[in-house]
């Protein structure tokens, strides 16, 4: 970026016209809906939102509703991070809820301990092959290889039955979730092995979410794939034409997005210390609305990672500003429903006032 | 032969009973622009798609660069130095102009196969370089194209071809969705590739435009090449007079 005033060629230009990035706006809204909870919160409880207001805990905001709020995006916000860039290269993926269950459910069955309180594991699946107590690697592999299996089911159906992305993935959808019910009959699979509780404890989550939401960040900034996950999602004839491997790339794209599935679903078990077959139902769309609310375009081409982390930041301020003012669960999903559509008006609004301006 | 660039012979396309292109001759020699010009449908598109391999053709040879080519598809033409400016501009609205120009063949720090790192720098510096040689205007380099006017973009499309060391420019009719100024951009930055010396196949419906910028035209009728004439071998009305079919051209005669 540089601070010239003039472009190549002589033509002038005024820098500070440019726009400004579209986080910028979201994260504006974050900082708006957390003043309003908090204004609500002063001037109808007596209560600070964001502060800490309690005498014997000595800090500045309130640490624990802070935690809360990164705490409980943290696993869907995982998979949001491959779902942004799903939907950067023009396509969509419906099927991350379910894969989180089966990956769950067939993860988890290798993650179980032989004991019980001195009695044998009444739920291991495996306990009759020996295969409990199990390293911690081998529940990963088995998980990030269901993800990736579901990826590249997903990923090659679009790319090679060039079959639309939202019929490839509900197929998935679907499936996955048979197969999260079929794996253990229906029965939820419980008591893994300490180092695979490990695993989701404490902030674990919000850590492992934030560092893959930096490592994917960089990854769309500064590698060829990223960039051509962008020049697809923008114009997928022009990508063509220019020579990139469209088929090869939307596969790796899909399988990106059932890998961080997979990884979801090992910290979510791992969190509850079960895994049941209703796991991860309706993360797909929560993940999508969490990245549309950051500013990822369904028409594909515009968004990032950043966007996406923000979005899911105002998810996590909304569900927790509801609990803070004592209003009803109901009103969250409703609310919910209102700021995606809402957040999709906006965009579509903005863009078309860009355009005309330019 | 050394200083023809492109050479066909025979070229000859068939839509099942559609002829669309028959028994094409057409030689390019270096250096030179050459005007395609025909009535919608008399198959020009058809010949450009022959040559860069956009589609395969019935029958026919085509030699380029001094080799007797045959594309399997764009990227091959593309490859071996053959860029083309297409109708519909081959650009990715969210991308700034370097990544455009850039688009597919990007150059990259570290090789970690998709994940290369690019070289950002590196591909902005020869942007401007690319942007200087043709005389392309932009504003600013990073912005995305989707705020550019159709002008500037056709310019990007055009400076893209020049980025690489091309050895021969196609343009399908580059400003016909150009207001004045526009044009008159696109055709200055035709007419500094012409001052550079590199081959140029102009598609154009433009009279004023053909006559002010190239040094040959050929026209096409109903798939066939009936007129192949030096600029100052003729006029205006001469050239209608081709297109409409009034005057009929050697080829036509032959094949009658």
């Amino acid at each position: 970026m540089s601070q010239t005033s003039h472009g190549i060629g002589g033509l002038s230009y005024d820098a500070k016209k440019r726009p400004w990035p579209a986080e910028f706006n979201v994260f504006l809204a974050l900082v708006i809906l957390v003043g309003a909870f908090e204004l609500i919160g002063r001037v109808f409880l007596g209560d600070s939102f964001l502060f800490n207001t309690r005498e014997n805990v000595d800090a500045i905001f309130n640490e624990q509703r802070l935690q809360i709020i990164i705490l409980q995006v943290s696993i869907v916000g995982i998979i949001a991070i491959g779902v942004t860039q799903v939907i950067i290269c023009g396509g969509i993926d419906l099927s991350s809820g379910s894969i989180v269950g089966a990956t769950a459910m067939i993860a988890m069955s290798f993650a179980q301990v032989a004991t019980v309180n001195g009695n044998p594991n009444p739920k291991a699946m495996f306990i009759a092959y020996g295969w409990t107590d199990l390293p911690v690697i081998v529940p990963l592999l088995v998980a990030v290889g269901c993800g990736l299996l579901a990826g590249l089911i997903n990923g090659s159906l679009i790319a090679f039955t060039r079959i639309p992305p939202f019929i490839a993935t509900l197929g998935m959808m679907v499936t996955a979730r048979g197969i999260a019910k079929w794996w253990s009959k229906g029965q939820p699979i419980s008591f893994p092995t300490d180092s695979f509780a490990a695993i989701g404890k404490g902030l674990m989550p919000v850590i492992i979410f934030i560092s893959l939401a930096i490592l994917f960040q960089l990854i769309l900034s500064y590698t060829r794939y990223g960039k051509h996950c962008y020049a697809i999602g923008s114009n997928e004839d022009a990508a063509r034409m220019s020579g990139i491997k469209i088929a090869n790339h939307k596969v790796l794209v899909y399988v990106i997005a059932g890998i961080l599935a997979s990884i979801a679903a090992v910290v979510l078990s791992s969190k509850n210390l079960t895994a049941q077959a209703g796991m991860g139902v309706m993360y797909e769309l929560d993940a999508i609305a969490m990245a549309v609310i950051g500013g990822v375009s369904l028409s594909g081409g515009r968004g990032s990672i950043i966007g996406t982390v923000i979005g899911s930041l105002i998810f996590g301020v909304i569900i927790s500003g509801f609990t803070f003012l004592r209003l009803d669960a109901y009103y969250q999903e409703m609310v919910k429903g209102v700021i995606i559509v809402g957040a999709v008006v906006l965009d579509q609004w903005r863009q078309r006032r860009r355009a005309i301006g330019a | 032969m050394s200083d023809i660039v492109l050479k066909t012979e025979n070229l000859t396309k068939h839509y099942g009973g559609v002829h669309a292109l028959q028994e094409a001759n057409f030689e390019l020699r270096k250096g030179e622009h050459v005007a395609i010009m025909g009535d919608n449908g008399a198959g020009k598109s058809t010949f450009v798609r022959q040559i860069t391999g956009v589609e395969q053709r019935t029958d026919g040879k085509i030699w380029f660069d001094g080799k007797e080519v045959n594309f399997a598809g764009p990227i091959e033409a593309r490859e071996a130095g053959i860029e083309t400016v297409f109708q519909n501009l081959a650009l990715a609205d969210d991308l700034d102009v370097p990544s455009n120009l850039f688009l597919g063949r990007e150059k990259v720090l570290f090789n970690l196969g998709p994940f290369s790192i690019l070289d950002r720098k590196a591909m902005r510096k020869a942007t401007e370089a690319a942007l200087v040689r043709t005389a392309v205007k932009i504003p600013n380099l990073s912005s995305t194209i989707r705020h550019m006017s159709g002008g500037q973009r056709q310019c990007v499309a055009i400076a893209r071809t020049a980025t690489f060391a091309s050895k021969l420019i196609i343009m399908d009719e580059p400003t016909a969705a150009l207001g004045v100024q526009e044009t008159a951009q696109v055709e200055n930055i035709i007419r500094t590739l012409k001052e550079n010396g590199e081959p140029l196949i102009l598609i154009s419906h433009n009279m004023r435009q053909v006559f002010d910028l190239v040094d040959r035209i050929v026209v096409f009728r109903r798939g066939r090449i009936v007129a192949n004439l030096r600029k100052q071998d003729t006029d205006g009305n001469d050239i209608v007079a081709y297109i409409t079919g009034a005057k009929t051209g050697q080829a036509e005669l032959q094949a009658a």
